[in-house]
């Protein structure tokens, strides 16, 4: 589903090169785990598959289902299935939570050719989905993310998750910030949306979140390249042993 | 004191233009005017007052010509049940106004009341405008007293059932427009006034409203969509106790806008809103101008100005809160932004503060700034295109301005009016 190759990028305004050259390959119905060190250049492949400004690919490709992720404007990626559930959710004062959501939801629909959602129909479902990740009708009314404690912004982002359906979820250290019980909300959250369809790329600092979102292959980032991987063992190695270990190892 | 010599000449040449209409119980205001216009002379460039704003086409001796502008969107306020009253270039027409009778108040025109000797609106016609020209002059106000052919008189007495529009149709590309409006709201009473549309291609307008103690005034007013019109208007507002006066104006396109709002809190725990929100585009300059003096205890006042412009527009705020001595426990606020939506627009900001009591709440604030890019990402990266990313956030941007509107209704139509003007532009 989701295939990187040889992956470089360098930051648009200064000459210095983040990732050197990822290779990656997610499958549809799997949970990538990516961990290591900060500065590692985890957060940097999150911007760079979803579109950010700033960064400038080298070399090397990114496609989603044969499609080149790297020639789309960040709203196309979103309507070819791309999702990106920010470390830092962005606060948007003055526009609704619901307005910012059914605007998105119909914007992707009508990007891939499908009807748009009635006011109906969208409040049912998304007053569903709200009620699961106990997100109440008074968030749903504020303005983008603003005033809403960490675990409420993160709850959000995967409420916007569970609303736009995508086919790749890439989730950006979602557990930093969060209490245990507001991970586990988040995690269950991401649980129920485990398909055959859906490949996940889970960036985090910490096991403690795959322990609860439980990963197939674990990878780890270093210097701007995934210089390990393994199976879900990888990740307790990391806890136990922290990063000096296996970098010392690779070298 | 002489004035320099080009003000002289140019004030002597706007005046030449014009006639004093025969005036009964106004007359003695509007000679008073003229004296203050004579010796203070018409506003010109180099008037600190006019620094960041031309003065030149409005007070040329006639007035530049701006083509009729045909609007495709509905009438303003259409749906809403309100008393309207049309001026067509400046001129009342009775054909297209509503009978002007509605339970609360009484409704006169100025032309009515300058035959008679005996009138309410002597004791407010140019008396509020003859107060504001201190400690700045006011000169195209004083002008305005003086020379105003039409304009009405409205008496709220209690709490009339539905809004009061007066509707402003421009319909020759060189009319020029002076119109006075009094309003007086009395104790306990409630109105809302509505202003809409471009009146003129030269269009000089004063209101001068006076709200005694627990009145109230509501006003929304949004200017036209007309591009090459130009505008001066006052509104001078002097508040009782316990009144409320709320006050929002919309400014959508128009070459030159120059909106003063000068309101005056002379009874203890009054409060005064005045908003506005304005879109510009190319060669648009907007200027507002409001000066606020608290003169009582514990009042409150707020302004909220918001500004959005591109292709090289210009906005202009300047904005004062006066705390005199003995205004305790005042709560003022002013804040001016503007979304600058390329590098050629610029907002010009000029705000002050001048307290004189030593225990008030006072706050400014005044940004310029592009969209925020982090914003932007957000809602692209969730699938909204950059254009209609881009206007929800010039929206969300105008919010705070609109959100001064009490009137869910009113406000409504406020925003599709900002709606329509970015899909125009996207």
């Amino acid at each position: 589903m989701l295939e990187i190759k040889n992956l470089h990028v360098q930051l648009e305004e200064e000459d210095k090169q983040i990732l050197k050259g990822v290779d990656l390959t997610v499958e549809a119905g799997k949970v990538h785990a990516i961990m290591g060190p900060n500065g590692s250049g985890k957060s940097t492949l999150s911007y760079v598959l979803s579109g950010r400004d700033g960064y400038e690919v080298t070399e090397g490709s990114a496609t989603l289902d044969g499609q080149d992720l790297l020639e789309m404007e960040p709203e196309e990626r979103a309507a070819a299935g791309v999702f990106l559930a920010f470390q830092y959710p962005v606060e948007i004062p003055g526009v609704g939570n619901m307005t910012f959501l059914r605007t998105a939801v119909n914007a992707q629909r009508k990007a891939r050719g499908e009807e748009e959602l009635s006011a109906a129909d969208f409040l049912k479902e998304v007053r569903g989905k709200a009620k699961t990740l106990k997100i109440d009708a008074d968030m749903l009314k504020r303005p983008v993310n603003v005033g809403f404690s960490g675990g409420e912004k993160k709850r959000n982002e995967i409420l916007q998750m569970a609303m736009l359906e995508p086919k790749m979820c890439i989730m950006d250290e979602t557990d930093s910030g969060l209490d245990v019980d507001a991970m586990k909300l988040v995690a269950e959250g991401v649980n129920a949306l485990r398909d055959e369809g859906r490949g996940f790329l889970v960036i985090t600092h910490y096991q403690r979140l795959l322990d609860h979102i439980k990963p197939d292959v674990v990878h780890i980032m270093a210097d701007g390249r995934i210089v390990k991987t393994g199976g879900p063992d990888l990740a307790l190695e990391v806890e136990n042993n922290g990063y000096a270990d296996i970098l010392a190892e690779v070298n | 004191m002489a004035l320099p010599q080009a003000k002289q000449t140019a004030t002597e040449a706007r005046l030449a233009a014009l006639t004093m209409p025969d005036a009964g119980c106004t007359r003695g205001a509007r000679e008073d005017a003229l004296a203050r216009v004579l010796e203070s002379g018409l506003p010109g460039r180099r008037d600190e007052y006019w620094k960041y704003t031309q003065p030149d086409s409005l007070i040329s001796a006639e007035a530049l010509p701006a083509a009729v502008f045909v609007n495709d969107e509905p009438v303003l306020f259409n749906d809403l049940d309100r008393l309207k009253i049309v001026f067509v270039d400046g001129v009342f027409s009775a054909e297209e106004s509503d009978e002007l009778s509605l339970d609360g108040v009484k409704i006169d025109r100025i032309e009515d009341i300058c035959c008679k000797d005996i009138h309410w609106a002597k004791d407010l016609y140019g008396v509020l405008e003859a107060r504001g020209q201190s400690p700045v002059q006011r000169p195209l106000a004083a002008l305005n007293t003086a020379f105003a052919s039409d304009g009405v008189a409205i008496h709220v007495t209690g709490k009339p059932s539905k809004p009061i529009n007066l509707i402003y149709r421009h319909a020759s590309p060189t009319s020029d427009a002076i119109l006075h409006h009094v309003i007086r709201v009395e104790s306990g009473a409630e109105v809302t006034i509505l202003e809409s549309g471009p009146a003129a291609s030269r269009f000089n307008k004063c209101m001068e409203i006076e709200i005694a103690d627990k009145g109230t005034l509501h006003h929304v007013r949004a200017q036209g969509r007309d591009h090459e019109r130009r505008a001066a208007t006052h509104m001078f507002t002097r508040l009782g106790a316990e009144s409320v006066y709320k006050s929002f104006t919309l400014t959508a396109n128009g070459v030159l806008t120059r909106n003063e709002q000068v309101v005056e809190l002379t009874g203890d725990n009054a409060v005064a809103h005045v908003a506005g929100a304005c879109v510009g585009d190319g060669d648009f300059h907007h200027d507002d101008t409001v000066f606020i003096t608290h003169d009582a205890v514990n009042c409150e006042s707020r302004q909220v100005f918001k500004k959005v412009l591109r292709n090289g527009a210009t906005g202009v705020f300047q904005g004062k809160i006066l705390v005199k001595e003995g205004a305790q426990k005042t709560d003022g606020y002013q804040i001016s932004q503007s979304l600058l939506l390329d590098d050629d627009s610029q907002f010009l900001a000029k705000p002050e503060l001048e307290i004189y009591a030593d225990d008030v709440a006072c706050s400014h604030g005044s940004t310029s700034g592009a969209i925020d890019e982090t914003a932007l990402f957000y809602l692209r990266s969730r699938g909204v295109p950059v254009k209609d990313a881009t206007n929800m956030l010039t929206l969300a941007f105008l919010a705070e301005a609109v959100d001064e509107i009490e009137d869910n209704a009113l406000a409504d139509e406020i925003v599709s009016r900002l709606e329509g003007w970015l899909a125009r532009r996207s």
